[in-house]
């Protein structure tokens, strides 16, 4: 029922999504053109709104799915997978693309995703003991390490940039779905598709996993070949969303949290909730992020800090209570 | 069913042994009992009985086959497990936490099945916490969570059972509780290895005790061998006197020190 409920929620912030835009538009022209590409308002809805709002809901899913095994993983309700250099890694990668000329179609998605997997696997790397062992302590601290590093790399880039990819780099890193098309839906479908599917496909395990090691050891699961899988998954999920819409924070923290308290901790029924939950969050961040200051576009990181920063204040200062 | 021979562990870095030569066996039906002071080795021995740790000689054997060659699952449907510390990160409710105690049987992608159901039921019931079935366990008392623990134990449906110190924190009644709790569960048939400070309710509970004394067995056997004034009092560096209950169990009480040192302190705990 509750599940239900979220449902209908993102498909109310779908609807809002494709209602909304630069280009003011009566819904009656908006629904015409859903329905019938061929009128005026058609291209619109269909080559510049439905995949937008398709690619938001999309990513918010990614970052909610990702955020929530993170959590269980490290067995801290305020991880995220910015936590671990990912972000960086991928702005990392795309601020290197821009800076060397590199803007053809899709490569500068493509330097994102080799970037955050790089640093991601250089993270997970230098954070296990003897190749067995991981400590969710060591594994952040490493992360929020090597994220300051690449943040240092960048600062050096762009310094060194010219004038207009300078602009264009720091739009990237801002995030944002203006350039949303079709083909960023499915290359984001093809490459989210199977970790997300890991991902549900380990709720019950996540469920042990985050009782401790000796605990999950002594029920039964595997912790290292499991703990691969959560961070392996969950790398990828972030770095093909910050390859297709730069950097979007927050998403994978607070909507995990929220959603804990909506439908309880079992992850069985809490990471289908977050998927919808996080995308359609994701698709109203973007109406906000679009509309707000029109025609002018804010950058939608942005917005999610803006909801972010004071939920995780209250996250924390209930948690030392 | 649970035998582990000449078990030797040394943890890296670290100057000496955590464990030497060290035999144990426990078969069903039986209650053993890990004593011996703190650092002794007792949470090692227990966690290499889970082939939670390496052993550098010796092995663990469970069912006539290396603890450590076993799947995990396949292990966790023979052992089950209370590990001395446990912090919960997300508030479950208590049937939720005891429910994970199917995880090992339960096929890959499927939910909790009837039969799961009535296990965890069962296993509530035996534990005493059904009526908590539907609290969040962060609501619970220090003895109704160590009693949930002991329910998801039971629900692994296991034939060992492997308590590192579950009544640590716990006040006389509810310690008691334990204890009773724990023969009860053995006069069913289950083989039960308990870590313990409580020396005096080991010797009520037990049918034999390990006492380790720097990673060695000091002594081994039933209370009456093991509850022995010289040996404690070496073993715990602490002068003892033993008293025999009505029904024989012998029973300690440290005497009291001069100036805050014991007033006999034998050479050897001295050192």
């Amino acid at each position: 029922m509750k599940h239900l409920a979220l449902v209908v929620a993102a498909l109310v912030a779908m609807a809002i999504g494709i209602a909304a835009g630069a280009a003011a538009l009566p819904s009656a022209d908006v629904w015409r053109g859903l329905v019938d590409p061929a009128s005026p308002a058609g291209p619109i809805v269909w080559q510049l709104r439905l995949p937008r709002v398709l690619l938001a809901f999309l990513v918010g899913g990614a970052l909610g799915l990702s955020g929530t095994a993170l959590q269980a993983m490290i067995r801290n309700p305020l991880a995220e997978p910015y936590l671990l250099g990912i972000s960086g890694g991928a702005g990392l990668g795309a601020v290197l693309a821009i800076s060397l000329g590199l803007g053809g179609v899709g490569v500068i998605p493509a330097a994102a995703l080799v970037g955050a997997l790089v640093v991601s696997a250089a993270v997970y790397w230098v954070a296990t003991i003897r190749g067995s062992r991981l400590e969710p302590r060591i594994l952040v601290l490493v992360g929020v390490v090597f994220a300051a590093l690449c943040g240092a790399l960048i600062s050096a880039l762009l310094a060194l940039s010219e004038a207009a990819q300078l602009r264009n780099a720091f739009l990237w890193l801002l995030g944002g779905f203006g350039n949303a098309d079709w083909p960023a839906v499915s290359s984001f479908a093809l490459y989210g598709a199977l970790p997300a599917v890991l991902v549900v496909a380990m709720a019950s395990r996540l469920d042990v996993l985050s009782l401790g090691d000796e605990t999950a050891h002594g029920l039964g699961v595997d912790i290292v070949a499991t703990r691969r899988l959560v961070y392996g998954a969950t790398a990828l999920l972030t770095a093909a969303s910050v390859a297709v819409s730069g950097m979007i924070g927050f998403v994978g923290l607070i909507v995990p949290h929220a959603m804990r308290g909506f439908v309880g901790p079992i992850h069985r029924r809490l990471l289908p909730a977050v998927f919808v939950a996080a995308g359609g969050l994701l698709v109203l961040a973007d109406v906000v992020a679009r509309t707000v200051m029109r025609p002018a576009e804010l950058p939608i990181g942005t917005i999610t800090a803006l909801l972010g920063v004071p939920m995780f204040a209250v996250l924390l200062r209930r948690s030392l209570r | 069913m649970l035998v582990a021979s000449d078990l030797t562990v040394r943890y890296r870095e670290a100057p000496s042994r955590a464990l030497e030569g060290v035999d144990l066996a426990v078969s069903a039906g039986e209650v053993l009992c890990l004593v011996g002071p703190n650092g002794s080795g007792k949470t090692t021995l227990a966690r290499a009985l889970l082939g939670l740790v390496g052993a550098e000689r010796g092995q663990v054997v469970l069912d006539g086959r290396p603890v450590k060659a076993w799947r995990a699952a396949e292990r966790a449907k023979r052992i089950g497990i209370l590990p001395q510390r446990e912090e919960l990160p997300f508030s479950w409710r208590v049937d939720e936490v005891v429910g994970f105690g199917r995880y090992a049987w339960m096929p890959p992608l499927a939910s909790l099945g009837r039969r799961d159901r009535e296990i965890i039921e069962r296993s509530m019931e035996r534990a005493d916490v059904l009526t908590l079935a539907q609290r969040r366990v962060d609501t619970l008392s220090g003895g109704e969570w160590q009693r949930v623990r002991i329910a998801r134990a039971l629900a692994q449906e296991p034939a060992v059972l492997v308590l590192d110190e579950p009544t640590a924190a716990l006040d006389l009644g509810h310690e008691m509780e334990i204890f009773e709790l724990i023969r009860t569960l053995v006069r069913d048939g289950l083989a039960t290895v308990v870590v313990t400070h409580q020396l005096n309710l080991a010797a009520r509970f037990a049918d034999r005790m390990i006492l380790l004394e720097r990673g060695r067995v000091a002594a081994a056997g039933p209370p009456m061998e093991v509850m022995e004034a010289a040996l404690l009092e070496r073993v715990f560096g602490w002068p003892v006197i033993i008293s025999t209950l009505a029904d024989g169990t012998p029973q300690f009480s440290p005497e009291r020190g001069t100036a805050g040192r014991p007033r006999t302190l034998p050479p050897e705990a001295a050192r």
